[in-house]
């Protein structure tokens, strides 16, 4: 008998109490719960989007489609990234100011060429307001998820307030599960050492997020 | 009489365990200092959210489903998985599914892995199985990193490295990272900053090579075949998608049935575990995807024990734990006794009715894991899936005391009473005797308040060990029933009795 056999045949002979249950499984489960926490204007939501990810110590700027290249330039120049990781559908009006080389991930680009990278600029795909999260899913604008992981300083842009939604539930609602999802709340960070909060162990120490209105 | 692997060698019983811990006054320190920050942190946290009560019965009602039906969404997991490209294999118990990980490591040519912090890998012994089969296993979490080069155990679910403070984690970096790898700085110092840094060092150089790469999952949805991992550091990120070859060991009470499921875990795990609204990194794959992260994929579905859990009524909703280590942090006796007591991958309360469950109660910490709380019900108040530990802890403590059918390792079996309870069992016998015998009760009371000035202040023989610790109550002067019928008459207390 195959382990598979054997293990869903305990499955089943461990269940041998449980009654039948016909109903469908939304019906068996109930949610009770909310979609989303207290009512809010689109500009209330793209506030509290940008409240909560300032406590978890990303840096958020706000941005027109017309002051864009500037802030990038200035961004990364502030960090002295000499290269930049693009991914192959970032709009490349968003780096026409800046003077980083601009690095592409091709298949034979090694980890330890991209650990030599300073910077990466990316969009998203979503962004939760409630707990600060912005969702990456690998479209064009934001590649492969090491190149956000790798670098150590991201800069996410979210377009508001189109990819901006309140609440967990409604991110989940406009994703898709075949795609690989990252899901980023803040820069890395630990709390390992006497629950001592410290900011970039593995991941990118630095998250900017730039909020730009359309 | 199970042959359940635990990932350690055998312990005293709990009660032994604790007395030593107890006694350390660094390890009590620390631990407080951990609990009472992180409970704090977890309160503001929940209540944040206005609905958590429905969140948490939505979380209940999901995994309670989930296991009624465990067959059916694990078939379709797998078929999931599969359709989405990965592969996916099944393992009775520890010492299969250390083999179908060493055998796809070693498949693929490789001598070292990366790992994420995974407590089913713990459950299992993973490391030291892959160290026998020729196999480095580097752990990335720099809790479990602290723990691994300290040669140590861990001692919490989520913070593994609890038990020691930042001027013991600088002594083991700087005396034991170089044998690993990077050495650690010169005049590495103790604050929490740079002992972070050492470690992205130290690991760094290890991501960026690793070939392998083996977790856990915090969550399985069989509707879709993807799987969760949460965590905070980003080591975990590297581990899944750097390396050409994942390898997820996934105990297969983590399934859930539906993507939309993922909603109500994902608002209650991280405010339950870590206090945050949302964990700093969660990542989700599916099977594998092109030319983003692995090329090959491997789910190791483990039951180890899992499907003796199942088979138990009462027990069963353990399995619906998400892992969250609330419960630790709330506990009076973990705080005091600390995770190494508990003898087990999962210390607190959770473990105190998880280990017995995987393991069976034949040795002597696991006959003693049940014992091993105050019932004081904390435990169950912080619960995000509202598991019933102390009932759990209760109907435990009956079985050890009485044995009785329980299923070990796929069979029905029939548990004889644990050693050492032959005086609890005997005074219990004795309490449901007389308590059916009004009569003899009767006179028992009498005869007991007319000589209370006679009776020891301890007791002797086997009560010796739990009235060391507490005060005898006192007899009255006057048993109850006499007291009712000297100051309310005849016909209302004892006289129904008679």
């Amino acid at each position: 008998m195959s382990s598979r056999e054997r293990v869903l045949g305990r499955v089943r002979r461990a269940l041998a109490d449980v009654r039948p249950d016909e109903r469908p499984y939304e019906e068996a489960v109930g949610r009770d719960y909310l979609r989303e926490h207290g009512r809010r204007s689109t500009e209330e939501t793209v506030e509290l989007l940008a409240q909560n990810l300032a406590d978890y110590r990303a840096i958020v700027h706000r941005s027109t489609a017309g002051e864009m290249a500037d802030l990038v330039m200035r961004l990364l120049a502030e960090r002295g990234s000499q290269e930049v990781l693009v991914p192959p559908g970032l709009p490349p009006q968003w780096l026409a100011a800046a003077d980083p080389v601009r690095i592409h991930d091709r298949a034979e680009s090694t980890p330890q060429r991209l650990d030599q990278v300073g910077s990466v600029v990316t969009g998203c795909a979503v962004a939760i307001a409630e707990t600060g999260t912005i969702v990456l899913d690998g479209s064009p604008d934001q590649g492969r998820r090491r190149i956000s992981l790798v670098p150590d300083h991201h800069i996410c842009v979210v377009r508001v307030p189109d990819q901006v939604v309140s609440s967990v539930p409604q991110a989940l609602d406009r994703l898709d599960p075949t795609r690989p999802l990252t899901w980023i709340s803040g820069p890395s960070a630990t709390s390992d050492i006497e629950l001592d909060r410290v900011e970039g162990v593995h991941g990118p120490r630095t998250l900017e997020v730039i909020l730009l209105s359309a | 009489m199970s042959g359940t692997f635990v990932g350690m060698p055998a312990f005293a019983a709990f009660p032994e365990a604790a007395r030593e811990a107890v006694g350390n006054r660094t390890l009590r320190g620390n631990l407080r200092h951990a609990t009472h920050t992180i409970r704090a942190k977890r309160a503001r946290a929940v209540a944040e959210v206005s609905d958590w009560a429905e969140l948490r019965e939505a979380g209940r009602r999901i995994k309670d489903h989930t296991l009624h039906h465990l067959d059916r969404y694990l078939e379709q997991l797998e078929e999931s998985v599969t359709r989405a490209g990965g592969t996916v294999h099944w393992a009775a118990d520890a010492a299969e599914a250390n083999r179908i990980v060493a055998d796809l490591v070693t498949a693929t040519g490789e001598s070292e892995v990366v790992k994420v912090k995974s407590m089913a890998t713990q459950e299992i012994g993973l490391n030291e199985a892959l160290e026998a089969a020729g196999i480095r296993a580097y752990e990335t979490d720099l809790a479990e990193l602290i723990v691994q080069l300290g040669k140590d155990r861990p001692s919490h679910i989520l913070v593994p490295a609890i038990h020691r403070n930042r001027g013991e984690i600088r002594d083991i970096f700087a005396k034991e990272m170089g044998e690993w790898g990077r050495p650690a700085p010169d005049g590495l110092t103790d604050t929490p900053a740079e002992l972070a840094e050492a470690a992205r060092l130290h690991l760094r150089e290890k991501f960026l090579r690793a070939k392998v790469g083996i977790s856990g999952a915090n969550f399985m949805v069989a509707e879709t075949g993807t799987l969760v991992v949460v965590e905070s550091e980003g080591n975990g990120r590297m581990c899944l998608t750097l390396p050409e070859t994942l390898i997820s060991v996934v105990g297969l009470e983590k399934v859930v049935p539906t993507w939309r499921d993922l909603e109500v875990f994902l608002q209650t795990l991280p405010r339950s575990a870590t206090a945050e609204r949302m964990n700093p990194y969660t990542s989700m794959w599916t099977g594998t995807t092109g030319e983003d992260g692995p090329r090959t994929f491997h789910l190791v579905l483990l039951d180890n024990g899992r499907t003796d859990t199942l088979a138990d009524q009462v027990g069963r909703q353990a399995l619906r734990c998400i892992r969250c280590s609330a419960c630790l942090n709330v506990c009076p006796v973990y705080e005091r006794a600390g995770g190494h007591a508990y003898g087990s991958v999962y210390p607190g309360p959770i473990g105190a009715i998880l280990s017995p469950q995987l393991r069976g109660t034949a040795s002597e910490i696991d006959a003693s894991l049940p014992y091993a709380s105050s019932l004081c019900g904390a435990c169950y108040d912080v619960c995000p899936v509202a598991i019933d530990i102390p009932e759990v802890l209760v109907h435990l403590r009956e079985r050890v005391v009485e044995g009785g059918p329980a299923v070990r390792a796929g069979n029905r079996v029939l548990l004889k009473p644990a050693k050492g309870h032959a005086a609890e069992r005997a005074a219990m016998r004795a309490a449901r005797w007389a308590l059916a015998h009004p009569g003899a009760l009767r006179t028992g009371q009498r005869l007991a308040s007319r000589t209370r000035r006679l009776h020891p202040r301890t007791l002797p023989g086997p009560g010796r060990a739990w009235s060391g610790t507490r005060d005898l109550p006192p007899v009255p002067a006057e048993p109850f029933r006499d007291w009712w019928q000297r100051t309310h008459g005849t016909d209302n207390g004892e006289g129904a009795a008679k």
